[in-house]
């Protein structure tokens, strides 16, 4: 899960980390009063899941109080590259003197938490290793050593932060491993890391990602996800306990296995179609799993015919065609639906689709003959 | 051969007692497995359907138990999988899915100075016909057989195993890595296990986005595997930034797209099937031409 800008910053603070002071406002008057507490000049920043938001006008320095109004009138409900403005962070401009990059990443490849600091912040990653490779110190930080004021500081060093503020960076480093333990971030990025003029080491951004598979010991953290950020069909799916996600083309697909559903969508667009979804039924799917998929793949307008893709190790096909069956019973479904079966009780499971005589309903022995039959049906 | 789980896993099951840990444990039961104990704390004393069950994994390795299967909840699950570690199990299978990713990095390197063997977590186990089952595999669809299959997913492994079946060829073992971003176990690690197996002739590798673990392997099969490997790569049509089911099957920028591990693999000489039916057909041809 990603937080938004204000959301990593207040769990910055509640470690102790230096961040500008700031007020959230979600609609103007809000911002307005928000930028009198914080005091002038204030930057008012758009909040959104995306970067680069400077560029697209989101970010914008205000000196009084008609400014703030002013561009909070103007942020707010601005599109940002698909991104809706709905909240926004009022912060007390900081006097910059440099910009550092500084972050806590999880290489799963090495199976470390990864210290990145770089003397030149402000820019993309990317640009970074363009300009000055050099510049990026890149240090895994040992499960056996820990990462105490010996190893913080010597990235410092070696990253050739100012002396006079190494100690103050080297306390971020650590600051932000222990953040990234205590709250399960797989990644904390502060981009630009400043020095203020008067010498202080402060977090202007934070991007922060949370493992959602410790959402359940994060309570405080599980209630920030914004429902208003999410698409329609993946609100009801998560609603009704399904994996899924949306692609954006016409042909609705669902899987048991995450890796059978993945391999299903490649399928289906070698065959030339367009996937609509990615819909992991899980394992040992019910009847009123697969009446759920159903609905969920049926309620996106786009979607004008439908694959199940289902091999049964300890999901049984009959439980799956009962589903389906009852799906027919209980909702409207108007487009083409094609069924592939195979696997635990794959018989039983095709006889009662037989005997069911739905219409709209075609079955298929193999995966690639499910995939090509579905993409002539969306086609016709 | 055969790797991992054969006729001297004698096996212990923390959440035996379970609804999905006492069907999947008796099920591994009858199949053969030699299941001598379950674990549930508090529960020391009773049975499941005869099989003794203790408060702690320590208890059942005294029972002569070396290789431990983990269902219990993920918020439960890293403790139980160190606790198996400490008690001195050989082989510790994590089936559950779930658990936060910051404790299986503690795991990870507690299993591996410990020279213990961890497959999983978020895997469907390991399964060698004729011999043992330690998991979910449904393993009436597999006979004994040559083929080696190592995999990050659960049912696409059974379609590909199915249509090797199909075809009339069976496995040695089929190892189910898991989908997490962090395993106890990667594909080299396996792989390495299947060249040094008499029983194995040939080696199918099934992939998914997410990580390097597919790129490393190509690498290390370059360099150290003789047998003849085919691999499937799933999440060409994966969007970037988007959680695909499994924890791990997720391209972060630009990198872990199923492209890239398919270039990887190709240029290393390992035939990448377009489809589970390709790839297995690939196998077939493969091994017929060695005949």
């Amino acid at each position: 899960m990603d937080l938004l800008e204000y959301q990593g910053k207040q769990l910055f603070a509640k470690h102790d980390l230096p961040v500008p002071e700031g007020r959230h406002a979600a609609s103007v008057e809000e911002a307005v009063a928000a930028a009198e507490q914080v005091g002038f000049p204030c930057v008012v920043k758009a909040q959104v899941a995306i970067g680069k938001r400077g560029k697209a006008g989101g970010i914008k320095i205000a000196k009084d109080g008609s400014e703030a109004r002013e561009h909070a009138e103007a942020i707010l409900g601005m599109d940002i590259r698909g991104f809706t403005v709905h909240d926004l962070w009022i912060e007390q401009a900081s006097q910059i003197a440099s910009e550092y990059y500084a972050s806590i990443v999880l290489d799963r490849s090495a199976k470390k938490l990864l210290a990145m600091l770089s003397r030149m912040g402000g820019m993309d990653v990317e640009e970074m290793a363009e300009k000055d490779p050099a510049a990026l110190v890149r240090r895994h930080i040992e499960p056996s050593e820990g990462f105490g004021p010996e190893h913080a500081g010597q990235i410092a060093v070696d990253a050739g932060i100012d002396e006079d503020v190494q100690g103050q960076v080297a306390e971020v480093l650590m600051e932000l491993r222990e953040v990234a333990l205590a709250e399960d971030a797989t990644l904390i990025e502060v981009n630009p890391l400043i020095v203020t003029e008067d010498r202080r080491v402060v977090a202007l951004d934070a991007k922060v990602t949370i493992d959602n598979n410790a959402l359940f010991r994060h309570e405080d953290l599980a209630e920030l996800r914004d429902p208003s950020a999410e698409d329609p069909q993946e609100q009801m799916a998560k609603e009704r306990g399904l994996t899924y996600v949306k692609l954006g083309g016409n042909i609705g697909i669902l899987g048991n296995g995450a890796g059978l559903c993945m391999s299903t969508l490649d399928v289906v667009a070698q065959a030339g179609g367009e996937p609509a979804n990615f819909l992991d039924a899980g394992g040992g799917s019910k009847a009123e799993a697969i009446v759920a998929a159903l609905e969920v793949i049926t309620s996106d307008p786009n979607v004008d015919a439908v694959l199940f893709n289902i091999f049964g190790g300890i999901t049984r096909c009959d439980e799956v065609a009962r589903g389906i069956i009852e799906a027919f019973r209980r909702i409207e479904i108007e487009v083409p639906l094609v069924v592939r079966l195979d696997g635990t009780n794959s018989e039983e499971g095709l006889k009662l689709l037989a005997d069911a005589g739905i219409a709209n309903l075609t079955v298929e022995k193999t995966m690639l003959g499910a995939a090509e039959k579905v993409v002539e049906l969306a086609n016709a | 051969m055969s790797i991992i789980v054969d006729n001297d896993t004698r096996l212990v099951v923390s959440g035996l007692t379970g609804r999905e840990g006492s069907f999947h444990g008796l099920r591994n039961r009858d199949y053969g497995t030699d299941l001598v104990a379950g674990v549930t704390p508090g529960k020391g004393g009773q049975d499941v359907d005869g099989v003794p069950v203790f408060d702690s994994i320590a208890e059942a390795v005294e029972v002569g138990a070396n290789t431990s299967m983990i269902f219990v909840p993920a918020r439960f699950a890293a403790a139980a999988v160190e606790e198996a570690i400490d008690a001195g199990v050989g082989t510790v299978i994590a089936i559950t899915e779930g658990i936060p990713v910051l404790d299986m990095l503690g795991v990870y390197w507690k299993a591996k100075e410990a020279g213990v063997r961890l497959i999983g977590p978020n895997c469907p186990g390991v399964l060698s016909p004729g011999k043992a089952n330690v998991g979910i595999i449904p393993a009436h669809f597999f006979e004994q057989g040559s083929i080696g299959v190592v995999s990050k997913s659960g049912t696409l492994t059974y379609q590909i195993g199915n249509e090797l079946a199909q075809a009339g060829l069976g496995n040695s073992t089929i190892v189910g890595i898991g989908g997490d971003p962090i395993i106890g176990s990667d594909f080299i690690d396996v792989l390495e296990l299947f060249e040094a197996d008499e029983e194995t002739e040939l080696i199918v590798m099934v992939g998914e986005i997410g990580g390097d673990a597919e790129e490393r392997a190509a690498e290390f099969i370059a360099e150290s595997v003789s047998k003849p490997v085919i691999a499937y790569i799933a999440g060409f049509t994966a969007p970037p930034g988007k959680q695909m089911g499994h924890a791990g099957a997720i391209i972060s920028g630009s990198s872990g797209t199923a492209e890239a591990k398919k270039e990887a693999l190709e240029a290393k000489g390992v035939a990448v099937g377009r489809s589970p039916t390709e790839a297995a057909q690939l196998a077939v041809e493969t091994l017929a031409a060695r005949a």
